[in-house]
């Protein structure tokens, strides 16, 4: 069988939460890098992508797109979606929340430069306010080592890829949150965590002003 | 015999309405309570009932559930609306998340000045038309059977059909080149559980007004 192939650009945008899913699985991928608006075209006019968009990610035969039926399907495959229904609901509850921090994070570098002095404060504000707290007490009121059902889940991947991320942009966010530091600590001791987060991985670099030209002209956006 | 879903959200369509949908379509009965003052919200925040300080909440099997999508995910699983394999359940989130992002396109224009919601409308209507519509004109085509996934009716073809009507009170015409869609349409309005939630009197809210938004901004203090 062969390996997850996912199809992106040379950068972290929509696909590093899946590449984190993967490597935190020990899941082996290649990835095929979008590198000029004519390589998109391909795709799109070959039928590669159902809604014309990427990420997409071929996995058993199949050209997945769509972020988080992707992660679903993933998490699924590796057993880490929780036991039953009501785990997966809480699962997908928390990953969801990351999300929405994580999408505001995203397309920082897209914010006009007259506006993102209000966003960042708007973004760290949201993250140390209504983010942080939620999953502190979550951590808080089982005092388990994970999210959800003392098990590693796809849960705790998501928000500790969001935990570099805050750290990224202000390592003070995190001061206040010493279970979600535990945390943290906890998932990248694992060793396929572990071995993801050191250099000459398959993990994206932050994007700098170089990376997202690149972006913005192999999706043409202005 | 358990307790009925309970719904909390403002008077209207919303994210709640994909949920609403759902529920309807399962045969599910469900319960409302409807934010219309800054007290009620205060009181749901303080009481630690919204997780990440938002709406939707839906009570169900004595989970405090929020974020859209998690809760969308429970019950197409709980109703046997979610396909009955790791396959055909990535078809039907791939599906739903695809018409579940136009919805949202829909819900959050109304809370647009006027120039950009005519805008962020007519920009719905085309990618239905060139993006969305046609992908799900040609999986129907392509294997000739009721429902797009796996011959059974599931969560895709609800929410399908609440896109499609939605696009349809933007522009009635958009149907027009896609007679799969047209029969399609027919076919899951006429299930006795949908034909009923599609009659007056029933649950389901209309599209969104200026009362309506402005309700929300006061609840939200937007």
């Amino acid at each position: 069988v062969g390996k997850p192939k996912l199809h992106y650009f040379n950068g972290r945008g929509r696909m590093e939460c899946i590449r984190w899913l993967l490597a935190a699985a020990g899941v082996e991928f290649e990835e095929k890098f979008i590198e000029q608006p004519e390589d998109l075209d391909k795709l799109k006019n070959d039928g590669s992508l159902m809604f014309q968009q990427v990420p997409m990610v071929e996995i058993d035969g199949i050209k997945l797109v769509q972020t988080r039926a992707i992660l679903n399907y993933v998490a699924t495959k590796y057993n880490l979606y929780g036991k039953d229904m009501k785990e997966r609901a809480l699962i997908d509850m928390y990953s969801e929340g990351v999300a929405d921090l994580g999408e505001m994070i995203l397309l920082l570098p897209l914010c006009p430069p007259d506006q993102k002095d209000a966003k960042i404060a708007q973004i760290k504000q949201s993250t140390t306010n209504r983010y942080l707290p939620a999953f502190e007490k979550v951590l808080k009121s089982h005092g388990q080592d994970y999210l959800v059902g003392n098990k590693l889940s796809k849960a705790d991947i998501h928000l500790v890829e969001l935990l570099y991320l805050v750290e990224e942009l202000d390592p003070s966010l995190l001061a206040n949150f010493p279970l979600l530091k535990g945390l943290k600590a906890r998932v990248s001791n694992l060793p396929a965590v572990k071995k993801f987060l050191q250099p000459g991985s398959q993990r994206k670099p932050p994007m700098d002003e170089k990376t997202l030209e690149e972006a913005k002209r192999i999706f043409r956006i202005k | 015999m358990a307790a009925k879903p309970k719904l909390w959200y403002f008077h209207g369509r919303g994210r709640m309405e994909s949920i609403r949908w759902l529920l309807a379509a399962a045969g599910v009965e469900f319960e409302e309570e409807f934010l219309e003052t800054r007290e009620q919200y205060e009181k749901l925040q303080k009481d630690g009932r919204l997780l990440f300080g938002q709406v939707p909440l839906v009570e169900i099997d004595g989970m405090e559930l929020t974020q859209t999508r998690a809760i969308l995910s429970y019950l197409a699983a709980k109703y046997n609306l979610h396909g009955k394999d790791p396959k055909e359940t990535v078809r039907i989130d791939m599906y739903a998340d695809g018409t579940l992002d136009l919805m949202l396109m829909v819900a959050l224009a109304a809370f647009k000045p006027p120039e950009e919601k005519e805008e962020s409308l007519a920009l719905v209507v085309k990618k239905a038309k060139t993006r969305y519509f046609p992908v799900f004109e040609k999986i129907l085509k392509d294997h000739g059977e009721d429902f797009l996934v796996g011959n059974k009716f599931s969560w895709a073809d609800i929410q399908l059909l609440e896109a499609i009507l939605m696009v349809e009170e933007l522009d009635g015409s958009v149907l027009c080149d896609f007679p799969l869609l047209k029969e399609f349409k027919t076919r899951i309005s006429n299930i006795p559980t949908i034909k009923k939630f599609l009659q007056p009197g029933s649950q389901r809210k209309p599209p969104p007004d200026s009362h309506y938004v402005e309700a929300v901004r006061n609840v939200l203090q937007l």
